[in-house]
């Protein structure tokens, strides 16, 4: 992939390296599981600045901006053959492709014309020195799998020339697209050509709309319609009319999944906590008598795919921009990651397609890096492997936010200035929405190059400083975020009703030589649009926080949308904002329904060795400790944390609900976040996954402290392709699933996203669909965090009590899966939608909320063998559960469902819990480190080295 | 009397500043934040202050090294204010990106004029690393000389080993007053030469410290509540507020 401004390669620039270096044992890792004879690899800092400058300047640059004081050192980067540093060693140097963000760089040119050398553009790569014997393929190897990422960056064996974007390029013109006339093929040429993404029936309905209007349209307007139509952008398939075969053999009618079963459910609650739901950016809640919540989840699957650090960290911060979009101010980010296994062979790996352990890398570092940067804590999340995860990993990326009551001014009004603020515009990210909308495939790369961007949390942290400031000062009418699909998307949308008119030639641009209609549709990270009164005020907020701003046009009133070129006097678009937004013929869809419970035979399970099945449950990638994840999150920023993710005397026991008092509030108040996520069950009974995902959220928060009579909920869907009858089957199933537990939790969903066309076509166009996966983020309030249940058992003597069921089903559990040879579906069935369940949540809450649960933990993976492990393990205690209902039975020890927890009580609390239905003591806390089990008997040092994989 | 000022500095990308405020408003002092764009343009009417204190965060994207263009901004455009505060013996803290800034203008350790003789290195985890660690004070500096007990507090950073030619001109002047506790990975976290977590200058009223006291200020912050958690660090706060 080449962009397509013209490159300058020039004598004005200057390469040099600095150190001092480090090994990078990462690296040298992955080379190992490619079997590349590799020995060592270390790194360098290269920085290639374009600049005229003195051996006297450069020298000034180096020294005193570039290398450490102490230690470090530098020397001129000269071009040399591959040769290198030293026998059996070779270099090579990586680098950014021109144009995509490089906030490192774009530092070093402000404070190297404050240190008074003029430097025009600067980025910043890394030399390699690789200690080894290495052909030529197989350094090419090492650096496509290993050292860079094609998409993002270039690299070279030996010296990698600096190239920058051209700064003088001319812009090109708009560009009438001829499309009156066209019939059926052409349309389907013109749409393939152009990638717009679109179905066979909108482009008829674009070409009569244009042809009644007698003119041809604009590249800038097709690519509009394309975008705003985008599956990404309009939600097609949740909004779609289906008919659906039902599994009984009738058929029924959908009047669209998202108002027949989300939004309906809500309806139905109708509950007076919920502000908002499903109209903005983000839906809002009531937190106490000041403040409101805005919560949202997004996914960002596509891009972390192709380049996890880029990709997952424009998740956070694409979430984080909603949230802004709502005027709030963002306390907590959440992720849920769905991973292939660490251990997939790399050599079974299609072309196109990074290794498992690269992606989770890249993504948590992505993650990691933006929230730790704009400084919101990233409390509350899950890691999930499976295979099926491998072609299609999935980042699901949520932000809560705070906002006073009432201060989300919604309606722009005539006259009001159009203000863009943030990062300028690159032509990195042109064309994301429609890209997400479509399925992957080996050359996805190539075509993706500029639909992938690289982050800069710094100028968001600006940016929440602005939205901020200019709410908190009532400054503007309006606000929204600009997310795929640039200002096409956020001043389509604000201009919705009134119209607008803007000047293209306004909008700040990163570099020239942009045509206007990527201008105009670029995705831009950091970047809020707002309806503005009087411009003055908010632009001098921005200044003060170091944010770009700048007025592009007005709102009008005369319902068009308008945008012009002052410079050449043209007129890129004029479109009826109508037609743009309502002018979508609706999608009709098919879905076909399986059997809604495969009915699976169950035969005996048991292995007769629990101590074993235990130990492997425990190492299970899905189910061990993610503590090293969690470690490089920051998760105590704000100062608000209540409940980490991983507590106890040792910091390693893992939490259920993690949970904060949000910073400036006064209530006394917390915020619980409980997540629910399954790989398995979705494949074999969408429905059941809903069901099973919503209780296992609500679990959480319960365990976090929640009223389980307030909460809100948020939908996350991320299947394959809904034009599969089948897989939209699923889809249907999940819906309702949501619905229906969202009636009896008394739960109301507030905001959702889906993600639909996971799948990865491979070189033989065979696709293979991501394993459906429904997320769901259950947000609940604490009315007094200080009875909150600790992470980890706490006290010998303390009695163990379980409430819910004492079996649960071992359908597509853990358990199931790390037994193959029992064969598949020996588990029998899934767990079973519970009618008792809400009433054992609530019972579960009023304990906590008398202060008599001394800690607690949920039954999810692993069952109540792993549950009462990882407690006794996290809180450095022993137990002795020795009740009769805990015999070597498999669903006993390792069946899984909905409703279950380990509560420690008190001996004289003993009469309350009785008192509750469906509890039973099954033993009590004691000192040292046994954890007895019923027939099991294992040891601290036992479950820690299989749950943390550390030997103890 | 009234509540002492404190100005805290903020540069683009800085992001504890908030939490810092919040202890030293419960420490009994009068928090003022202020961008440098605001210091720069002669605005924010900074007025009289008494104590200056450099906030965590990653300011300008930790470009270039962790606190290198923030300590050339305090360098650049904020020198005089900043001698004029170590003259007038105010006490001064900065934590995590604040001691980072500190580190690399060489107003920390001190010893040897302004001139950076340590550093603060990338973590020997090699990465990002967020925990509650223990903290061991000596009473070397205004801020911890009536410390007895241990504090206990997060860490948050990836570039915190710190590293000094001079340790044993340090150590000599027992300039180092906080230390992590225990010792070892992962109390602690970063790999400092010594178990350093913490510095003062020659005079004791410079503090920098990489762990951040401001997010332990309050009881129920603390996860070993319930479990006989201790370490509170507000004291840290007030002492200094006292010595303003």
């Amino acid at each position: 992939m080449e962009l397509r401004g013209d490159l300058v390669t020039a004598v004005d620039t200057h390469a040099f390296v600095v150190g001092p270096g480090h090994r990078d044992e990462r690296a040298e890792r992955e080379a190992a599981l490619f079997a590349l004879p590799v020995v060592t690899i270390r790194r360098f800092r290269l920085i290639h600045v374009r600049a005229l400058l003195t051996d006297a300047e450069l020298e000034t640059l180096a020294r005193k901006l570039c290398i450490d004081p102490v230690h470090g050192w530098w020397e001129p980067a000269e071009p040399a053959d591959r040769a290198s540093a030293g026998p059996g060693e070779t270099q090579l140097e990586t680098g950014l492709r021109p144009g995509v963000t490089d906030r490192e760089g774009a530092e070093l040119v402000r404070a190297a014309r404050e240190a008074g050398v003029n430097v025009d553009a600067a980025t910043i790569g890394t030399r390699w020195i690789i200690g080894g014997n290495l052909s030529d393929t197989e350094l090419a190897v090492l650096s496509d799998r290993i050292l860079h990422n094609e998409v993002i960056e270039r690299w070279a064996l030996g010296h990698l020339e600096p190239a920058f974007v051209g700064s003088g390029d001319e812009a090109p013109a708009v560009v009438t697209i001829a499309i009156r006339g066209l019939d059926t093929d052409g349309l389907a040429a013109l749409n393939q050509v152009r990638r717009l993404g679109l179905d066979p029936e909108e482009m008829e309905v674009i070409r009569d709309h244009f042809t009644m209007q007698g003119r041809d349209p604009t590249d800038a307007e097709l690519e509009t319609l394309a975008q705003t139509w985008s599956e990404h952008c309009a939600h097609k398939t949740f909004r779609a009319h289906i008919t659906v075969n039902e599994a009984d053999g009738s058929t029924s009618e959908v009047d669209g999944l998202l108002k027949s079963y989300l939004r309906a459910a809500t309806d139905t609650i109708d509950a007076p906590w919920v502000r908002s739901a499903f109209v903005d950016n983000a839906g809002i809640v009531q937190f106490d008598d000041r403040f409101d919540l805005a919560l949202k989840a997004e996914t960002h699957n596509h891009p972390s795919a192709l380049e996890p650090f880029g990709g997952a960290n424009t998740g956070v911060g694409g979430v984080v921009r909603d949230i802004l979009g709502v005027s709030a101010k963002p306390i907590a980010v959440t992720d849920v990651l769905c991973f292939g296994p660490d251990d997939t062979d790399p050599s079974g790996l299609p072309d196109g397609v990074l290794h498992p352990r690269r992606i989770r890398e890249g993504v948590i570092h992505g993650i990691g890096d933006y929230g730790n940067k704009i400084g919101v804590p990233t409390i509350a999340g899950a890691v999930v492997h499976d295979p099926r995860y491998t072609t299609t990993p999935l980042v699901f990326a949520g932000c809560v936010g705070l906002l006073p009551t009432g201060s989300n001014p919604t309606a722009p009004r005539p006259d009001d200035s159009i203000v863009v603020l943030g990062g300028a515009v690159g032509r990195d990210g042109v064309g994301g929405a429609t890209f997400s909308s479509q399925t992957m495939g080996i050359d996805t790369a190539d075509v993706a190059g500029s639909s992938v961007q690289i982050g800069d949390p710094i100028v968001e942290k600006g940016l929440i400083d602005v939205v901020v400031g200019a709410r908190d000062a009532r400054l503007y009418n309006a606000i929204t975020d600009c997310g795929a699909g640039g200002l096409s998307s956020a001043v389509g949308e604000m201009a919705h009703e009134l119209g607008a008119r803007v000047d293209i030639a306004a909008v700040p641009l990163k570099y020239a030589g942009l045509a206007p209609w990527e201008i105009w549709l670029s995705e831009a990270q950091e970047r809020m649009v707002m309806a503005v009164p009087d411009p003055e005020p908010v632009l001098a907020v921005a200044r003060r926080w170091g944010v770009d701003a700048a007025v592009i046009g007005k709102f009008t009133g005369d319902g068009r949308l308008c945008v012009v070129d002052s410079v050449s006097d043209r007129t890129i678009i004029d479109l009826d904002c109508r037609f743009l937004h309502d002018g979508r013929p609706r999608r009709r869809m098919t879905a076909v329904m399986r059997q809604p419970r495969i009915q699976r035979e169950s035969v005996n399970v048991a292995t007769g060795d629990p101590v074993g099945d235990l130990l492997r449950l425990l190492a299970h990638p899905s189910i061990r400790s993610n503590e090293d994840v969690v470690r490089t999150f920051d998760h105590e920023i704000m100062g608000g944390t209540v409940v980490r993710p991983y507590g106890g005397p040792e910091g390693d026991g893992p939490a259920d609900g993690t949970t904060q008092r949000p910073p400036g509030t006064s209530s006394g108040r917390a915020m619980t976040i409980g997540v629910g996520v399954n790989a398995l069950y979705g494949a074999i009974d969408a429905y059941a996954m809903g069901w099973q995902v919503v209780d296992e959220a609500v679990r959480n928060a319960v365990l976090g402290g929640a009223d389980p009579n307030q909460l809100s909920l948020l939908d996350n869907f991320a299947w394959g392709k809904p034009t599969d009858p089948l897989t939209l089957g699923q889809i249907v199933a999940a819906c309702r699933a949501c619905h229906d537990a969202a009636l009896a939790f008394n739960a109301p969903f507030v905001s959702g996203k889906d993600s639909l066309y996971n799948e990865f076509v491979g070189p033989d166009g065979a696709a293979d669909p991501v394993a459906p996966t429904l997320v769901i983020t259950a947000v609940g309030l604490v009315e007094d965090p200080a009875v909150v249940p600790l992470t980890g058992a706490v006290a010998a003597g303390n009695d163990v009590w379980l409430v819910g069921q004492a079996a649960g089903a071992l359908g597509g559990s853990h358990y199931e899966m790390i037994h193959p040879n029992l064969g598949a579906g020996a588990g029998g069935d899934l767990p079973a939608p519970q009618a008792g369940a809400p009433a054992t949540h609530r019972a579960v809450a009023s304990l906590i909320s008398e202060g008599i649960v001394v800690s607690g933990h949920d039954l999810s993976e692993g069952g109540l063998a792993v549950a009462a492990a990882e407690w006794a393990f996290g809180g450095r205690r022993g137990l002795e559960l020795v009740a009769d209902v805990l015999t070597a039975d498999p669903h006993v020890l390792f069946g899984e469902g909905p409703a279950r927890y380990l509560l420690e009580v008190a001996p004289e609390n003993a009469p309350r819990l009785e008192e509750v239905d469906g509890t039973q003591r099954l033993g009590r806390v004691t000192d040292g480190d046994d954890v007895v089990i019923g027939p099991i008997s294992v040891t601290h040092g036992a479950i820690g080295s299989a749950f943390t994989g550390h030997i103890e | 009397m009234s509540a002492p000022r404190v100005l805290i500095p903020v540069a683009l990308g800085t992001n504890r500043d908030g939490d810092l405020a919040d202890a030293f408003r419960l420490a009994g002092a009068e928090p003022v934040t202020v961008p440098l764009t605001d210091l720069r343009a002669g605005l924010g009417g900074v007025g009289d202050y008494q104590i200056l204190a450099l906030p965590g965060g990653f300011s300008y994207g930790d470009a270039l090294g962790a606190g290198r263009l923030f300590g050339l901004d305090l360098i650049g455009w904020f020198a005089d204010r900043l001698y004029e505060a170590v003259d007038a013996g105010k006490p001064i803290i900065g934590i995590c990106n604040g001691f980072q800034a500190l580190v690399r203008t060489g107003i920390l350790p001190g010893d040897e004029g302004p001139a950076a003789t340590a550093t603060l290195a990338e973590n020997e985890s090699g990465r990002f690393e967020c925990r509650w660690i223990t903290l061991d004070p000596s009473p070397a500096s205004v801020w911890t000389a009536e410390l007895s007990d241990a504090l206990r507090c997060p860490v948050a950073h990836g570039e915190g080993r710190f590293v000094s030619a001079d340790l044993d001109a340090i150590e000599g002047r027992k300039g180092v007053v906080l230390r992590y506790g225990v010792g070892g990975y992962p109390h602690n976290p970063n790999g400092s030469v010594g178990d350093v977590a913490g510095i003062t200058d020659p005079t004791g009223l410079i503090l920098g410290m990489m762990p951040h006291p401001e997010n332990h200020i309050h009881e129920w912050q603390d996860p070993l509540r319930g479990r006989g958690g201790t370490g509170n660090c507000l004291p840290l706060f007030r002492a200094g507020v006292r010595a303003a």
